[in-house]
């Protein structure tokens, strides 16, 4: 068993070997999620670059920044770039793919050259939106309904579509991997009720990955035979239905969201209970909820359609379904906020995060409740406040659950420790320049601003310049980590085998683990989250 | 300081990859990993399938009229000869099972054989569909099928959309089945060279897995679009 | 509300209080709920902070709290959707008599056409009281109808029409936006709804020099088109009679019965051969592509004219939503 010796020296997966052939090559899940960090960290500055520049337009009710088309490319190629190159593989393609094998005990994820294929999958798939962008950009939106995507728009659809295509078959592997994985190369003793809440939550995001994804590619695939081959399928003036298009792309893409949110719910779970030095309240129930999400996340797909041209009673079903797929949010919700209750709580940066996304994910999930009501919907969709709902969601959630995450197992995966007042710095930024973005974001939808609005009538401007100032706040935020983590790769403290004193497979490994993960096949009998048998480490920040 | 201890000491034969604790794990994680690959298939078919449902409903005369345009004959010996090519992949399987190395490649090549006869009769489809003129597009044109049918007044948009279906779904099957040629191939070649042995078939079982599916969705394929109305006409 | 700083789009429909009222709940039912979160984890944060020597309790959970946390949400979440859903049914069904506005939605603009006649680009006039119902279709691509201040919005489809309904309650100029991304322009198709006071409203009416009624227009069409050729008044035509059947029952030849609202005559006309009537040969020619989208709207009008309306206030409110009857599920 590794003892807290100086990681630097030992041998371990980072300077096993060396070499671009020896990155490029990996099947070592760990290099491979590292390859992936690079690769979503690039797309999430492109993704934000888009953003900036709405903001900036927004700053002005006219449009005087750039042309209205190129408005309608900006926010649509940020939609897609951010949920499919940056949060969907975001959580699960970096820290899962690093932690799966980790936490249950195996050497490597059940397929490793198919994690490597995954990898390559998105890097091709990038590739062609890269060119796409540089090219001309896509301006249908990132939801690419029809018949505008099929027989009216002039940009590069095509192109986009088989981009994301591909990148959707980066995900299906990726989830297929996760839950053969879990399901045949747990440790022994490591039984499904012994699991970390990580790897529940994971396994949830897996399945959705695994059987809606598919339902995008082949819509997705339709859509593009429509333009290449001028086929009628979605065309209304032959016979073709606009909306079967809404249905069958709303199928995988309201799962999609559960996708980005469960693997944040994952982080939060392990850094609250670390930080609190608690078992997470209620694991069964948070467990379930995972599944349940899971499952229910599939039956509401239609809350996206209830002013498409559903009929009434379609609205109804959804609706009440929407309701039910809440109930399980809720219960982690309040099963992490039980868990703070008789802890020993510290602030760290993870946990700041950790806060940050409860009441972030808190207030998007209600108001999520307002956008399920028939009544509601009606008057707020496709305004500014489904926009601020899911943001703060996925933002809010989910990127506050990612960086958690990155800084939590930050010391794991370098060997190095971040530098902790700038952390907390950066969460306190990412936390503050979030609300003021998005907050006012729900009153200018509630007062009737649509959503894609290149220009705007002029008395919606002050909410909007408070918006784009937030904006500005959030980019700091986020350029923060980028540069300290690089630093802390060079420069940090040497990180000791576990330096949160936190409960876990991955901890009882050194800081990198080398590149089998564990000298010797563990054999697990305790139960997760022992926390009453690991003494807190001198190390964090004991506050009085 | 790198160590598969447990593994290294075990005799094991190049086919176990290192991360696997033994041959029975490897052979359950693929196992898995195919039919889970499979239900992936099964819902990208699935939005196809549920396309043509809905438009099937409310087009019926239409996909009716381009459904007994298809060669009714080559349709059922491309089903025949992909049943056929199933029990020759089953028999591949067992062969396998049995140490039967020659057996084995025979099969395995009458698989291809029949994939191949498979391909080349849907591309004989696809020609007489382009003469035609039933390939959806710019040179689309039913009115044959308008004129042979004036008791059900056809709209050849709604026609153009019963085609457009056929296509991609016959289309997207037969990419299928060439990546299954391609699997066989490989399959092919390894028996040859004696790799699969009655300790570890596992390849050539999960080939055969894959190549059952595409079997089934041509299963559910021929009477979606061949056999929708084929009563003799009043 | 707060006059600088409001919170909510002025209240012009009947409709609006409701889903105020709604909202207002939900955004005191959030805050509540936020605030029990927030304080309680503030609350767990301070007292139980990381002190030397004392160590967290390892509580496994309670399943009685679980039961409860999850079933009292589920209760409340009941009451809402209990609540939207009793006004989005209220939303989807248009009051019969209303007055009908035919709209097309077209790249980047709105098109309407009063009943009485008059066709407006982009605004629309209307009287306070009266109950308006829109039908409304795409000429290309999905738009979308939305008026803040009524709380309405509905999409508009290409292909078939699609209903909404108000009744404004207070004079003045509201936004109309287009809320469906539509293209380039789609922040540019926007205009307005004008309210106005009755007698106000029929000397805007009778100002514009107009061209007579929708429905009488689309009786010129009508006639100009052919149509009384086959559809005759008495049972000699080669096309059914059309007197009488809007909003009835229609039997069809495949055994199918249908209601005859606003999207099956738009269908019979662009594409006859979808629903033959039974005892009809399939023989009425497909006009799609030789009447535009107004013409329609005019078409239908005439066709509707022919159909007695039941006066409005005895008459029953029409239980079925307008415009959903064909096919999409």
């Amino acid at each position: 068993m590794a003892t807290a010796a100086i990681s630097a020296e030992r041998e371990n997966y980072l300077n096993q070997e060396y070499g671009i052939r020896s990155w490029l090559l990996t099947t070592d899940h760990k290099r491979i999620a590292l390859l992936y960090l690079a690769s979503i960290t690039f797309f999430f500055f492109i993704g934000g670059f888009f953003a900036l520049l709405i903001r900036l337009e927004l700053l002005t009710p006219a449009g005087d920044l750039v042309q209205a088309d190129t408005y309608n490319k900006l926010f649509s190629m940020h939609g897609q770039v951010m949920i499919f190159f940056f949060l969907i593989p975001s959580i699960p393609a970096v820290l899962g793919n690093f932690l799966v094998p980790l936490m249950i005990g195996a050497k490597d994820l059940a397929f490793p050259r198919i994690n490597l294929l995954s990898w390559y999958l998105y890097i091709i798939a990038g590739t062609i939106y890269l060119h796409c962008i540089v090219t001309g950009g896509v301006d249908t939106g990132w939801t690419f309904y029809t018949p505008f995507s099929t027989a009216f728009s002039n940009t590069k659809v095509i192109e986009a579509g088989v981009s994301i295509f591909i990148v959707g078959f980066s995900s299906i592997l990726t989830g297929l991997n996760f839950v053969v994985t879990i399901h045949r190369m747990r440790a022994p003793g490591m039984t499904w009720s012994r699991l970390p809440l990580f790897i529940w939550a994971h396994y949830a995001t897996s399945i959705i990955q695994l059987l809606g994804t598919p339902v995008l590619a082949i819509t997705l695939l339709l859509v593009v035979f429509e333009r290449a081959f001028n086929l009628g399928i979605f065309d209304p003036t032959r016979g073709g239905d606009p909306l079967l298009f809404q249905h069958l792309f709303w199928f995988y893409s309201h799962p999609a969201v559960y996708i980005m949110i469960l693997p944040a719910m994952a982080v939060e779970s392990e850094v609250v209970a670390c930080f609190a030095r608690k078992r997470i309240f209620g694991y069964n129930f948070v467990a379930m909820s995972s599944i349940a999400i899971a499952v229910f996340g599939f039956l509401v797909w239609a809350h996206h359609m209830f002013v498409a041209g559903i009929s009434l009673y379609s609205a109804l079903v959804f609706s009440i379904l929407s309701y039910l797929v809440a109930v399980p949010s809720a219960i982690k919700v309040f099963n992490w906020t039980a868990t703070m209750y008789k802890g020993s709580i510290s602030f760290t940066t993870p946990m700041l995060y950790a806060f940050g996304f409860i009441g972030l994910f808190t207030m998007g999930g209600l108001t999520g409740l307002f956008l399920a009501a028939l009544g509601i919907d009606v008057h707020v969709h496709d305004t500014y406040f489904v926009i601020a709902h899911f943001h703060y969601i996925m933002v809010g959630g989910a990127v506050m659950g990612y960086l958690g995450g990155l800084h939590f197992w930050w010391p794991k995966i370098s060997g190095r420790m971040y530098p902790e007042g700038w952390g907390r710095l950066a969460a306190l930024l990412v936390f503050a320049g979030f609300n003021l973005t998005f907050f006012p974001q729900f009153i200018l939808g509630y007062m009737g601003m649509p959503r894609r609005y290149w220009q705007y009538p002029p008395e919606f401007q002050v909410l909007n310049v408070l918006s784009t100032a937030g904006s500005t706040i959030l980019a700091i935020g986020y350029v923060l980590p980028m540069v300290y983590f690089l630093w802390s790769m060079r420069y940090g403290k040497i990180a000791s085998d576990n330096p949160w004193g936190a409960a876990g497979l991955e901890w009882k490994t050194s800081s990198p683990p080398p590149t089998f993960n564990f000298d010797e096949e563990p054999e697990v009998t305790w139960e997760a989250y022992n926390y009453e048998q690991i003494s807190a480490p001198a190390e964090v920040n004991v506050e009085r | 300081m790198l160590s598969d201890s447990p593994v290294a000491v075990e005799q094991h034969g190049p086919e176990l990859l290192h991360h696997f604790a033994d041959a029975e794990q490897q052979r359950d994680a693929a196992s898995l990993g195919m039919w889970l690959f499979l239900a992936t298939e099964v819902m990208f078919f699935g939005g196809m399938f549920c396309a043509y449902l809905i438009y099937r409903y409310w087009y019926y005369n239409e996909f009716a009229a381009g459904s007994r345009s298809l060669d009714i004959w080559l349709g059922t010996i491309n089903t025949a000869v992909l049943i056929c090519s199933s029990l020759t992949v089953a028999l591949g399987v067992r062969a396998a099972q049995m140490g039967k190395r020659k057996l084995l490649v025979i099969l395995l090549l009458l698989t291809i054989v029949f994939g191949f006869a498979f391909l080349g009769i849907k591309g004989v489809e696809w020609y007489d569909k382009y003469k035609e003129h039933h390939i959806p597009g710019n040179s689309f044109n039913v009115d044959d099928l308008v004129k042979e049918y004036p008791q059900i007044h056809i709209d050849p948009r709604h026609e153009q959309i019963y085609f457009s279906l056929y296509f991609a779904m016959t289309g997207l099957h037969a990419l299928h089945m060439i990546i299954g040629v391609g699997i066989f191939a490989f399959l092919t070649f390894h028996a040859w060279k004696g790799r699969y042995t009655p300790k570890y078939y596992t390849p050539v079982e999960m080939g055969g897995l894959y190549w059952h599916f595409v079997d089934i969705v041509w299963i559910y394929l021929f009477p979606l679009l061949y056999l929708i109305d084929r009563k003799p006409l009043r | 509300m707060f006059d600088n700083f409001p919170l909510w789009p002025v209240r012009a429909s009947t409709n609006a209080g409701n889903v105020d009222a709604l909202y207002i709940f939900l955004v005191a039912l959030s805050a509540f709920m936020c605030l029990a979160i927030f304080t309680m984890i503030l609350v767990f944060a301070t007292k139980y902070r990381r002190r030397r020597g004392i160590e967290a309790e390892q509580i496994e959970g309670s399943s009685a709290l679980e039961i409860t946390w999850s079933i009292i949400p589920l209760g409340i979440f009941m009451v809402i959707f209990l609540w939207g859903a009793v006004i989005y049914f209220h939303e989807r069904t248009p009051p019969r008599g209303a007055a009908e506005v035919y709209v097309v939605g077209k790249q980047w603009m709105w098109k309407l056409q009063h009943e009485e006649g008059p066709r407006e680009i982009n605004e629309l006039h209307v009287p306070v009281g009266r109950d308006v119902k829109l039908i409304m279709t795409s000429q290309d691509v999905i738009h979308s109808f939305y008026v803040p201040a009524f709380r309405i919005k509905q999409d508009v489809l290409p292909g078939r029409y699609t209903t909404a309904w108000f009744r404004a309650t207070r004079p003045g100029v509201y936004h109309l936006f287009c809320s469906q991304y539509c293209g380039t322009m789609h922040s540019g198709m926007i205009g307005q709804v004008v309210v106005m006071e009755p007698a106000q409203y029929q000397a805007w009416l009778s100002g514009g020099g107009t061209t007579g009624s929708l429905a009488a227009s689309g009786e010129s069409l009508f006639q100009q088109l052919g149509c009384p050729t086959c559809h005759r008044s008495d049972t000699q035509g080669r096309g059914p009679i059309l007197t009488g059947i809007f909003d009835k029952p229609v039997q069809l030849e495949d055994g199918r019965t249908v209601i005859a609202d606003e999207n099956y005559i738009r269908e019979s006309i662009l594409s006859p051969s979808a629903k033959i009537v039974s005892g009809f040969k399939p023989i009425m020619p497909v006009f799609q592509g030789l009447v535009g989208e107004e013409q329609l709207s005019a078409l239908v009008a005439y066709i509707k004219s022919l159909s007695p309306t039941p006066s409005g206030a005895a008459g029953k409110t029409s239980l079925t939503p307008g415009g959903t009857r064909s096919q999409n599920p």
